[in-house]
């Protein structure tokens, strides 16, 4: 074999390789595709999707979701609202008013808080968080909606927190100098002219945070209470889409309908993380940054 | 006051009195991320370092999981992540090669970066599914160490990629051109000279893709790990225990959850331990290669 001819076959190798998470994604989607689709069988989409009913081990069996999503629906929701503000707050005050020295410290802390494993964040919401919440608001169980949102939040902080500071950061001196120059205060600077600079950064981070939220399983597993109810209160329990995959799996015999059923949750709920992944990166395509002020 | 305009114009003293406000919250929520870190910590150590000792770390689960240590689960959790990154990094090494030397700017580009920023976005618990539907039951691997691997590989895959795309961009060009320059083919060119030079960051990527491995639970709970194996693995295709997972059975389906909870802090405690002391070498190494680069 000559020189030449090696050198084509390892560039064929490496761009066929390259094709490889491609592959695995659409391993992912049949997969889930076909495992999920006999559910309809059973019942129609209608049916499963806004069904009120869970009770897949009864006979006969109801394989209603709508509360299922509705629970996820909400802890996003509850989580984003404390970790939205949060993690922007923090990362103004890293890229913009933190000084070298203390930035070195937090940065690192922001960076160890998204390594804690899922499980020790969930462990740590029902034995330390539940005990108090139960304790100061009065209530059967510290195990809810409010618990779950507030232990999720802290995992999508630093998400949202590190990918808004690179936002930041990316806005370019000459802009922030001109804000200063025209006599704006340093705070005025921030919410007139950088973060409408960085504007798509931002809601990218936030996007990225909310998904990981979402698909987030061991927390609201073990946080959430596991009631499959629609919430009427933040105090409610709740079952989301990943508890009851996670819950339920070992016990659903390979094959069985309620094995079905729960591949069909999984389905949704990757198309619901998948939607929120092609919006960012449909953000981040569109509004590009741009490097310089022209 | 109002200016010649008509507008009405705050003072500059109401202004900077604002500013200082909000410059109060923003410095207020990074003290309150800091804060949870630190709360999470003082609880953990303080109720989990009592059970900490020999016994715990050497020993097997005893009296139906109330006493005895967790050697099973470390050993599991050091299987699975090692595993995990002995099939994602030769993976991920070769499609990052591909992203920075061979790819072309154009559709098939954006299409396989959209593949991997999906695969990045794929919650854990799908992840799970997917590895119970293909390797456990469909491949016939059961509930076994390497299906558990296999599934923790593909979640790592895009993390490595990442990592390693970066190192090998910031390999210099001038690297490339001075080896292509000398009539090295374009193959010996990276795998002499730009795989050497980045390899310190690739394997910072790796440690990193290994201690987020090691803490994952979802993925393994249907495909790798079981609640109690009464022996240590002995062939790849054994159940095994795992330190997440243990954590979540003690802590919610035991039958002396009140009974067990210093093991489960204890357990809690050389989990985030374990993933805390690679991470950490992960930094310290990022910083070297940083410094060195800096020179």
């Amino acid at each position: 074999m000559t020189r030449d001819e090696k050198e084509k076959k390892i560039r064929q190798f490496f761009i066929c390789m390259g094709f490889f998470c491609v592959f695995i994604m659409t391993m992912i989607v049949i997969f889930l595709f076909s495992q999920a689709l006999p559910v309809l069988h059973k019942l129609s989409l209608k049916d499963f999707l806004f069904g009120e009913f869970w009770y897949p081990t009864d006979d006969p069996a109801d394989f209603g979701i709508y509360p299922l999503i509705m629970g996820s629906f909400y802890v996003t929701l509850l989580s984003a609202c404390i970790s939205i503000p949060l993690g922007i707050m923090t990362a103004i005050y890293i890229a913009e008013i933190a000084d070298k020295r203390v930035r070195e410290i937090v940065k690192p802390i922001i960076e160890l808080l998204a390594s804690i494993p899922s499980v020790v964040i969930g462990f740590f919401g029902m034995v330390i968080v539940a005990p108090f919440l139960q304790s100061i608001f009065d209530m059967p169980s510290g195990l809810n909606l409010f618990n779950a949102a507030l232990m999720l939040a802290f995992m999508s902080v630093p998400t949202i927190s590190s990918l808004s500071e690179d936002a930041l950061r990316a806005v370019p001196d000459s802009l922030k100098e001109a804000s200063l120059g025209l006599g704006a205060t340093h705070f005025e600077t921030i919410i007139r002219v950088m973060i409408p600079s960085a504007l798509s950064g931002i809601s990218t981070s936030v996007i990225l945070g909310m998904s990981r939220a979402m698909g987030e399983t061991m927390v609201v597993l073990m946080v959430a209470g596991g009631a499959a109810i629609v919430p009427e209160s933040i105090f409610d329990p709740i079952r989301p889409l990943p508890a009851t995959i996670a819950s339920e799996m070992g016990e659903a015999p390979v094959g069985s309908d309620h094995y079905h059923a729960l591949f069909a949750i999984g389905l949704v709920l990757f198309i619901f993380t998948m939607l929120f992944n092609l919006m960012a990166a449909w953000i981040s395509a569109k509004f590009k940054q741009r490097d310089s002020g022209f | 006051m109002i200016n010649s305009n008509g507008i009405k114009q705050k003072s500059l003293i109401q202004r900077k009195v604002t500013e200082q406000i909000f410059f109060i919250l923003f410095r207020l929520s990074a003290l309150i991320c800091a804060l949870a870190l630190g709360i999470l910590f003082y609880f953990l150590l303080q109720k989990g370092i009592s059970a900490i000792n020999w016994t715990f770390l050497s020993k097997p689960p005893m009296e139906a999981m109330t006493k005895g240590g967790i050697l099973p689960c470390i050993v599991g959790t050091l299987g699975l992540s090692l595993g995990s990154i002995l099939v994602s990094l030769p993976i991920g090494v070769i499609t990052a090669i591909y992203l920075t030397e061979y790819a072309k700017e154009g559709r098939i580009l954006t299409f396989v970066r959209l593949g991997i920023s999906n695969l990045a976005g794929v919650p854990s618990v799908v992840f799970g599914l997917f590895g119970l539907a293909l390797f456990c039951t469909l491949l016939k691997m059961g509930v076994s160490l390497a299906a558990g691997a296999l599934t923790l590989s593909l979640m790592n895959l895009p993390v490595i990629i990442g990592s390693t795309e970066e190192a090998l961009r910031s390999v210099p060009d001038s690297y490339r051109y001075a080896s292509l320059g000398i009539g090295a083919t374009k193959w010996q060119t990276i795998y002499r000279v730009v795989l050497p030079a980045a390899s310190p960051g690739i394997l910072t990527g790796t440690i990193l893709a290994i201690s987020r491995a090691a803490g994952e639970t979802a993925p393994i709970m249907f495909t790798g790990a079981v609640f109690f194996s009464p022996s240590m693995p002995s062939s790849i295709f054994d159940e095994v225990m795992a330190l997440p997972y243990h954590i979540y059975v003690l802590a919610t389906a035991g039958t002396n959850i009140e009974k067990t909870r210093s093991l489960q802090y204890g357990t809690a405690l050389v989990l985030i331990g374990l993933v805390f002391i690679i991470n950490l070498g992960a930094i310290i190494l990022r910083t070297r290669i940083r410094n060195k680069n800096g020179k």
